[in-house]
């Protein structure tokens, strides 16, 4: 689904990211972990072709499209409706003046897709969530309830591949389980694909396959994720794993 | 020491001067709608037999030169008046925000040409270019309209691009981009409904300055023609008279104090009320 080779990633001249090899199947959950600006996210987004002013060069090619040469109505069609996106502020991610059902149900109608309640309300229940929820607006509901509706939005587009950037760092604990119990059910029942960015090691462990550990904007390290944290070979990933509580 | 409590925005809008402002906003309104039900005489019917009579049963507010009922001509004005200041204010606001909105959104170059277009037309006095626009232009109230419109729109189109600015980096944003929603449709779904609420207040705010600088054109003859009723024109008419003839210049001239007054109280309570960072102790 995932396919990056060569990946380097650059802001007025300076390289924020570099990325050598990344693959990520049908059903495989990879996780890119690093602290703040090691270039997680910007590889995420450059994923989606959506790094603007930056200069981005490699091949990038996500769900047979390639991301660098493709024409923007090309990379708006697979963006939403094959690849989500799973933001860090969930609430923040939600426009405030509009009701969660008709942001969902313009999403369905922008992609050329069905948009009728049953389907909403399906993926709506696919993430636990009561269908009411629709009618809200963001400001009504809960954190963990606006990462689920973005999940949500991403079964109800159909979406092959879900890129979540930290997406339970803003979450309490009892909700982060939630999200990750969701995320992996999906991943196991709908074969998703899932590349996650986070610096919560202990949430890497329980869900990841394999891991790339980011430094300053370079793979420092990556590898099965049973492996990598359980035998760490760079001196970096160490320190890491023993931050962790 | 109690924490500091933040008020709640609306329907909280507790400022009593606001609502009273909107009240009164209201009583104008319906009395220029209302118009031909409330007056009690035609508006230009002219009776030089009863010319300069003082306010009284028959005449509440008098009668003007050429006999007419001052009080009718007073309700039918503000028909004149407060369309003249929707008209200005619509079409303003449509030219500035959609211009304000795309600046603000955009950035980098279509940004600055945008602003720079609008630099040019602040840096004109606006009267002394409505004044140009209406000597120009034939004088009548759709004059009035388009030379107050064309000096008005750059406030809005300022107001709009720095609110857009802030709005087209929020998190949403991004996230519709990351849903491939195109640029048009995230500006008017995501950024417009985001950024009005400064725009709304302001159009409250102003609305009692159109009419003022409607009726100061009116005053200069540039405006509203004889015979037809505008605040500004009867006093104009009216002020050779002051001092004799007090009542045909001072109840338009209270009409247009009146209706300003109320705007920009109400657009300051609107502007307290929407402000998030008010807080009160």
């Amino acid at each position: 689904m995932i396919e990056v080779r060569d990946l380097r990633v650059g802001y007025a001249g300076r390289v924020v990211a570099r990325v050598p090899e990344l693959d990520v199947g049908a059903g495989e959950c990879v996780a890119i972990v690093g602290e703040s600006g090691s270039g997680k996210s910007t590889t995420l987004l450059s994923l989606l072709g959506l790094t603007e002013g930056a200069d981005v060069s490699g091949n990038i090619k996500v769900c047979g499209v390639d991301v660098l040469k493709a024409a923007p109505r090309e990379l708006r069609a697979i963006r939403g409706a094959r690849v989500a996106l799973v933001m860090q502020s969930p609430q923040a991610a939600l426009s405030p003046t509009t009701r969660l059902g008709v942001l969902m149900r313009r999403a369905l109608k922008l992609h050329g897709l069905p948009a009728g309640g049953r389907v909403m309300a399906d993926a709506a229940e696919a993430v636990m969530l009561d269908p009411g929820i629709l009618r809200r607006y963001p400001h009504e509901i809960s954190g963990g309830q606006a990462q689920r509706f973005a999940i949500a939005l991403a079964i109800a587009l159909g979406a092959e591949v879900i890129l979540a950037d930290e997406p339970t760092s803003a979450l309490d604990v009892t909700v982060q389980a939630e999200v990750v119990g969701v995320l992996r059910r999906l991943r196991e029942e709908r074969g998703l694909a899932l590349l996650l960015v986070s610096h919560d090691l202990a949430l890497v462990s329980t869900i990841a396959d394999r891991v790339l550990v980011m430094r300053d904007g370079a793979v420092v390290e990556s590898g099965p994720a049973a492996e990598v944290l359980s035998r760490p070979a760079h001196p970096y990933t160490r320190e890491l794993l023993e931050a962790l509580p | 020491m109690t924490a500091p409590v933040l008020r709640r925005p609306l329907p909280g809008f507790g400022d009593r001067f606001a609502v009273a402002g909107a009240l009164l906003i209201a009583l104008v309104v319906l009395a220029a709608l209302l118009a031909p039900w409330l007056a009690p005489y035609p508006a230009d019917e002219v009776d030089p037999v009863n010319a300069l009579l003082p306010p009284s049963g028959a005449h509440w507010f008098g009668t003007d030169q050429v006999g007419r009922d001052v009080f009718t001509r007073v309700l039918y004005g503000g028909r004149t008046s407060l369309s003249i200041a929707v008209a200005v204010l619509a079409v303003s606001a449509a030219a500035g925000v959609t211009l304000g909105v795309v600046a603000g959104y955009a950035g980098g170059w279509v940004r600055d040409v945008i602003m720079r277009v609008t630099d040019v037309f602040l840096a004109f006095p606006a009267l002394l270019l409505s004044l140009t626009l209406a000597v120009v232009l034939q004088p009548s109230v759709t004059t009035v309209v388009l030379a107050i419109a064309v000096t008005w729109w750059p406030w809005y189109a300022r107001l709009s691009a720095s609110a857009a600015a802030s709005i087209a980096g929020r998190p949403y944003v991004d996230a519709a981009r990351c849903l491939g929603v195109p640029a048009p449709l995230i500006i008017v779904r995501h950024v417009l409904p985001n950024s009005v609420t400064p725009v709304l207040v302001q159009l409250s705010l102003d609305a009692g300055g159109v009419i003022l600088t409607a009726a100061a054109l009116s005053y200069l003859g540039l405006g509203a023609q004889e015979p037809a009723a505008e605040w500004g024109l009867m006093v104009q008419q009216g002020q050779t008279l002051f001092t004799t003839n007090w009542w045909v210049v001072t109840f338009p001239g209270l009409a247009i104090l009146v209706t300003a007054f109320a705007f920009n109280v109400l657009g300051e309570g609107l502007r307290n009320a929407l402000d998030p960072r008010r807080i009160v102790k």
